[in-house]
């Protein structure tokens, strides 16, 4: 089933960490297995916010000298980090497994994020200026919580609870999936894509990584690859609907944009609110009045409808 | 075998099935059995139906209550004879007043989530927001009427009543309705009317693709642009008693367009996919 989310303000700043909980505590009973978040506060300048993970929650559990395993990932992931030239400004041990470093570097991103990846066990879940994704095993309350995302100032943000009917209960199936190797573009999804093998063999043949089995890494994968060739968001969304089959509703975000998609049968639902201010979209009212208490007007997007808005 | 002669025993097969009676017992082509007397005397109200009084009115506040627990109030309400309830701040709850088999007025301030008041049979409701997917599913009787708009699969399988929503609906409008009526102000989605069976749906607005696919029967009325009809689906004439119809349907709701209604388009089913009584007998038996 999963349920999706997503806000966006327009000219303005909020508490987008307190706004997405909300929303996606309400939507709980859609998906228990995983939460996820991906929100966007202001772009630092010339630096790069990393979030990695460098084990799965469940090896945690395991013990068995996992903890000096994971140290030496991580150590040995910084150590990349320097050879590549990059400079560690801020280093957050969020939790036992997941890092979020502040880095300033001038190379190629895409080639610091492969060799960091080459890391046996880490997964990198998102780089950008802006973006923050975060997602773990748990409701929104309990990932909220651990990873400190109350209070979080930020323009617009995408979330995502999972119920796991595709691949297994793991964080590297956790949505949102960063849109590797592109900064600052992420993607949650609610619904099955039906060509997802072709599509993903066709991704692999033009050199694009994938780190689970999960079928909505196709999107993020697929809207980065258009993306590098040049189209618009909107464009990308546009192709989607005609070349992935199955059922989807699915929401990307950029440093400053959200669009959405929804496929040509509208089996997966949406509902949107628009206001000058602000536009929430949830896969039910619940979690759009979650943030908003007094009375709205709300719409079903149609089939094959996109939509693109700024911040 | 045991009835069998003994020198039909070793013949073909086209002996064997004489003697079987295919080829004499008669055809008379009735499909369809009689299982009651429309003129017997039939109990049509339920033996727990509250009997409920409309100029007793109350209100329930649904802020920090749950699906079950409003629904519960709202049971124990009706037991008590209250004939007029108002719902306050419902904010987009699912499943909300599901299951009323008797009369009652009833009023929602604010939005219901999905499946709202499904499986109902002769309350009037009237909801000031909006609802979500699946709203009145399966009602019998009674009406429903929706100020703002509603989401897909509105009045799936309904079976009697008028359910109307002023705005635009979602996708599979009356998907398998299998009578009553719905009516839309506003626009509605995709695959509106999919395996209708029966009963009137009328669209003031424009309709999305596939418009009636695969409709067995049942008449859907468009008043807008029909993007694409189904499979099997047709237009058909707009008859004066279309028209005297729909004046008087729409107008009872306030939904009559300012042009009247002879712009509107007529779809009706086919039939091209009836097949099931197109047999021959022979085929017939062969299959049953």
């Amino acid at each position: 089933m999963c349920g999706i989310a997503g806000l966006i303000h327009r000219g303005k700043r909020s508490d987008v960490g307190s706004e997405m909980t909300a929303m996606l505590q309400a939507l709980k009973h859609r998906g228990p297995d995983s939460t996820g978040f991906a929100v966007y506060g202001e772009p630092v300048k010339g630096d790069y916010v990393l979030r990695l993970k460098a084990a799965e929650q469940e090896d945690m559990d395991k013990g068995r000298g996992i903890d000096k395993v994971v140290d030496e990932r991580i150590a040995e992931v910084e150590r990349r980090m320097e050879e590549r030239g990059a400079v560690i400004k801020v280093r957050d041990r969020v939790r036992p497994h997941a890092v979020r470093y502040v880095l300033s570097h001038d190379g190629d991103t895409e080639e610091l994020a492969k060799y960091i990846e080459e890391v046996d066990g880490t997964e990198i879940l998102s780089f950008g200026n802006g973006l923050e994704l975060i997602k773990d095993l748990g409701d929104a309350t309990r990932v909220a919580e651990e990873y400190r995302l109350q209070g979080f100032k930020g323009t617009h943000g995408i979330g995502h609870t999972r119920m796991a009917t595709e691949s297994d209960v793991d964080i590297r199936s956790a949505h949102p999936y960063w849109a590797f190797p592109y900064n600052d573009v992420s993607v949650v999804h609610n619904g099955q894509i039906t060509n997802y093998w072709n599509m993903r063999r066709e991704m692999e043949r033009r050199g694009h990584r994938f780190m689970s089995d999960c079928d909505s890494e196709l999107l993020a994968v697929y809207t980065a690859h258009n993306l590098a060739n040049g189209m618009t968001l909107e464009e990308s969304l546009r192709r989607s609907i005609d070349e992935i089959d199955g059922v989807f509703t699915y929401l990307v975000a950029t440093k400053d944009q959200l669009g959405m998609a929804k496929d040509t049968m509208a089996a997966k639902p949406l509902v949107l609110y628009e206001s000058d201010d602000l536009i929430a979209m949830a896969s039910e009212e619940v979690a759009i009045r979650a943030i908003l208490p007094h009375e709205i007007d709300t719409v079903d997007p149609y089939d094959e409808e996109v939509r693109v808005w700024q911040a | 075998m045991a009835g069998m002669s003994a020198e039909s025993r070793g013949d073909g097969q086209e002996q064997r099935a004489r003697d079987m009676g295919m080829t004499t017992e008669a055809l008379t082509g009735r499909t369809q059995q009689v299982f009651f007397e429309p003129s017997e005397e039939e109990r049509f109200t339920y033996p727990w139906a509250h009997d409920v009084d409309y100029n007793k009115r109350t209100e329930i506040d649904a802020d920090g209550l749950t699906t079950t627990e409003v629904n519960k109030r709202l049971r124990d309400l009706m037991a008590e004879g209250y004939g007029t309830v108002v719902i306050q701040n419902p904010r987009g709850k699912h499943g909300l007043g599901v299951g009323i088999l008797n009369r009652l007025n009833l009023i929602f301030e604010g939005s219901l989530g999905y499946f709202g008041v499904g499986l109902i049979d002769g309350p009037n409701v009237r909801i000031t927001g909006r609802v979500g997917w699946s709203c009145a599913e399966n009602m019998m009787a009674g009406t429903v009427v929706i100020e703002k708009n509603a989401g897909s699969t509105f009045g799936a399988a309904i079976r009697g009543g008028d359910l109307v929503c002023r705005g635009s609906v979602g996708s599979r409008t009356g998907i398998d309705m299998k009578g009553g009526t719905i009516i839309v102000g506003g626009d509605t989605g995709a695959l509106s009317g999919f395996m209708m069976q029966r009963g009137r749906m009328v669209v003031c607005g424009n309709a999305g693709k596939n418009l009636g696919d695969s409709m067995y029967d049942g008449t859907i009325y468009v008043g807008g642009e029909i993007r694409s009809l189904g499979v099997d689906a047709v237009e058909a004439e707009l008859t004066d008693l279309d028209k005297a119809w729909l004046t008087r349907k729409l107008r009872q709701y306030g939904l009559l367009p300012d042009k009247g209604v002879d712009h509107f388009t007529k779809i009706v089913a086919g039939k091209q996919l009836w097949n099931y009584d197109n047999l021959e007998p022979n085929e017939k038996k062969l299959i049953l």
